[in-house]
């Protein structure tokens, strides 16, 4: 029985195979497989929450304790004067200080808004060029060794460039931000798209996709991985670089960001003002890692199965 | 590319053949097309790059609705053979000629997407064939229900067992609602009852849709029991040797005296064939 030669419409098919579906050959019954399928799947236990508690959240806390203890220690055996090297106790004072006068948080919050809208127009930059690289081989011939070379490049050496070219303004913190974060988001996202394994674009050409199709459909998905990857080292590239723009940028209109905290600690000589800018400069960094790229990139591999979520 | 295949309406019985009278020794294009069902290899010969020969002057005929099964050793050219009839590949020489559908093409490893659940899977497959999106989940539906998986379309890949994702695999391909289709080794990584299971499907979906198969194996019995045809591939280079018919009319099961006796035969000579090379 051919099937119809080139008017077979979809609702043909549909109809032809519906009516007969409910004749059942004699191994096949729904029995026999509906056990085999029971048998071949495990239910996925998820772990309770005072279990999640002791296993993930329990650990840094001690090191983190750890930490202060040893600091604390260091601090009453005298190596240093304490305007050297404050106590824990005398740089939580200074947060409180600092919290209360509302430098601290503008610091923060400038910083943040500084880092986040650079590694937004990263990425927007980045994925496309990324693309443009990974998939196009005159592209990758050419400028491939070119982003390696940049991604090298600690991106504090634009600095002086940017002040030269835009001025003591957000376009020099910007302009640092994107050289730090482009390269590593357009190398994430080329090794991600070469270790598609070459069986999924086949089976998207058999599956008549076109070439964008395949790219949007087959080859970004596929690739997702290695781009949150890069994603994450943009990011810490963004953060990194926009750090040295304020430190070293300061004045104009560059407004009062975390680097000219740590700054102005080291001209006032305040070395707690300066523990402070480290500390909060460390804990964006952390909050953004634990708050935002590690749940993503869980998400991502424990819907592939590639590690369980935990 | 699939995607150069024009769609010509049903030409007559002579004009394929025009379509293939090009000079002999010339690079084989995309694959041409023809009426009905029908898969026609002409003079096929494909190396990759400048290897030796894979698929040596193969001439093959595959009828419209027909179910034939490709035997052949490890290595001679059977996934080859398919990716030129699915179009993945151009034959060096020679010409291929597919239904203007075109074929899909079942891989030999589970080649779901991971990032997509089973109906995710199944709805990209109709996406891909232009099924409006309005149209596309009572289709994914069907297709669940086609092959008994009804009800487990919101699995992940890597929740599903290793038959399950052969029957999305399966349902996946016959969403493309191609005419042909072809099937490479699709249960060999399968332990016996659930191949038996699946057996029974695929021959149930065959004799429903009327869909001609081309079904690569291993498995001598697997090709005895399902197909219609056995053809037996030589190695070094891959051509089609020695050809069975099968009585297909009658239910077939695997453990089948007659089936055992077809198998012990063409093994001998599928042994003849693998010993040669020793020589
Ligand atoms: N993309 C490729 N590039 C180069 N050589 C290839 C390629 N694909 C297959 N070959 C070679 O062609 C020959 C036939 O391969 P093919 O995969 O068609 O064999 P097969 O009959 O499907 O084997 P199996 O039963 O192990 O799946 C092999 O020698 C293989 O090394
Ligand atoms: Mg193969």
């Amino acid at each position: 029985m051919p099937a119809e030669p080139s008017a077979g419409t979809s609702g043909a098919g549909s109809t032809a195979v519906a009516a007969t579906s409910d004749k059942r050959p004699t191994i096949g019954d729904g029995g026999l497989e509906a056990g085999l399928d029971v048998l071949s799947t495990e239910p996925v236990a998820e772990p309770g929450l005072s279990t999640r508690w002791r296993k993930r959240l329990l650990p840094p806390l001690v090191a983190l304790v750890l930490v202060v203890v040893v600091w604390q220690l260091v601090v009453l055996a005298g190596v240093q004067p304490r305007y050297v090297l404050p106590s824990p106790l005398d740089v939580w004072y200074t947060i409180k200080e600092r919290i209360a006068d509302g430098s601290l948080p503008t610091a923060v919050l400038t910083s943040i808004e500084r880092g986040g809208v650079g590694f937004v127009a990263a990425v927007l930059i980045g994925t496309p060029l990324g693309l443009l690289v990974a998939r196009v081989r005159p592209v990758r011939t050419a400028v491939g060794p070119l982003i390696s070379g940049l991604q090298v490049l600690p991106s504090v050496a634009w600095v002086p460039a940017a002040i030269l070219w835009f001025g003591l303004s957000d376009a020099t913190a910007y302009f640092v931000i994107l050289m730090g974060a482009v390269p590593s988001i357009i190398n994430g996202l080329v090794s991600g798209v070469d270790q598609v394994p070459p069986l999924f674009p086949r089976v998207g050409a058999v599956l008549g996709a076109s070439r964008w199709a395949l790219v949007r459909h087959v080859i970004l998905p596929a690739a997702l991985p290695g781009y949150l990857a890069g994603l994450r080292q943009g990011w810490a590239f963004s953060w990194r670089s926009l750090m040295a723009a304020e430190i070293i940028a300061i004045g104009g209109e560059m407004g009062f960001g975390l680097g000219a905290l740590l700054q102005q600690g080291r001209d006032l000589s305040d070395m707690q003002v300066v523990m402070v800018a480290i500390l909060a400069i460390l804990a964006v960094g952390i909050a953004v890692e634990l708050c935002v790229f590690a749940p993503i990139e869980r998400g991502v591999l424990a819907r592939r199965g590639l590690a369980r979520a935990s | 590319m699939t995607a150069t295949r024009t769609s010509t309406s049903a030409g007559t019985e002579g004009a394929p053949h025009v379509a293939s009278a090009a000079p002999a020794p010339t690079s084989g294009g995309a694959p041409q097309v023809v009426s009905g069902g029908a898969v026609r290899l002409r003079g096929v010969s494909k190396a990759y790059g400048r290897g030796p020969a894979v698929l040596d002057t193969v001439d093959l005929d595959v009828a419209p609705g027909s179910f034939v099964c490709l035997l052949g050793a490890s290595g001679c050219g059977k996934s080859t053979l398919l990716s030129l009839v699915a179009g993945l590949e151009r034959p060096t020489v020679g010409t291929v000629e597919v239904p203007s559908s075109g074929a899909a093409l079942m891989f030999q490893e589970s080649a779901l997407f991971p990032w997509l659940t089973a109906a995710g899977n199944l709805d990209l497959a109709l996406k891909l064939r232009g099924v409006p999106r309005r149209e596309r989940p009572a289709e994914v539906e069907r297709l669940l229900d086609l092959v008994r998986l009804t009800g487990a379309g919101g699995k992940r890949v890597h929740e599903l067992s290793g038959g399950m994702r052969q029957r999305v695999a399966l349902a996946r391909a016959l969403g493309q609602q191609r005419s042909v289709l072809l099937m490479d080794e699709p249960f060999a990584a399968l332990d016996a009852i659930t191949r038996d299971v699946l057996h029974s499907e695929l021959e149930r979906i065959w004799r429903e849709t009327g869909t001609t198969v081309v079904f690569v194996t291993h498995n001598v019995r697997e090709a005895v029991r399902l197909g219609e045809r056995v053809l037996l591939m030589s190695s070094r280079p891959g051509r089609i040797v020695r050809e069975w018919a099968v009585d297909a009319s009658g239910s077939r099961r695997i453990e089948d005296a007659a089936v055992a006796a077809l198998s012990i035969e063409i093994t001998d000579h599928l042994r003849e064939e693998i010993r040669r090379h020793a020589r």
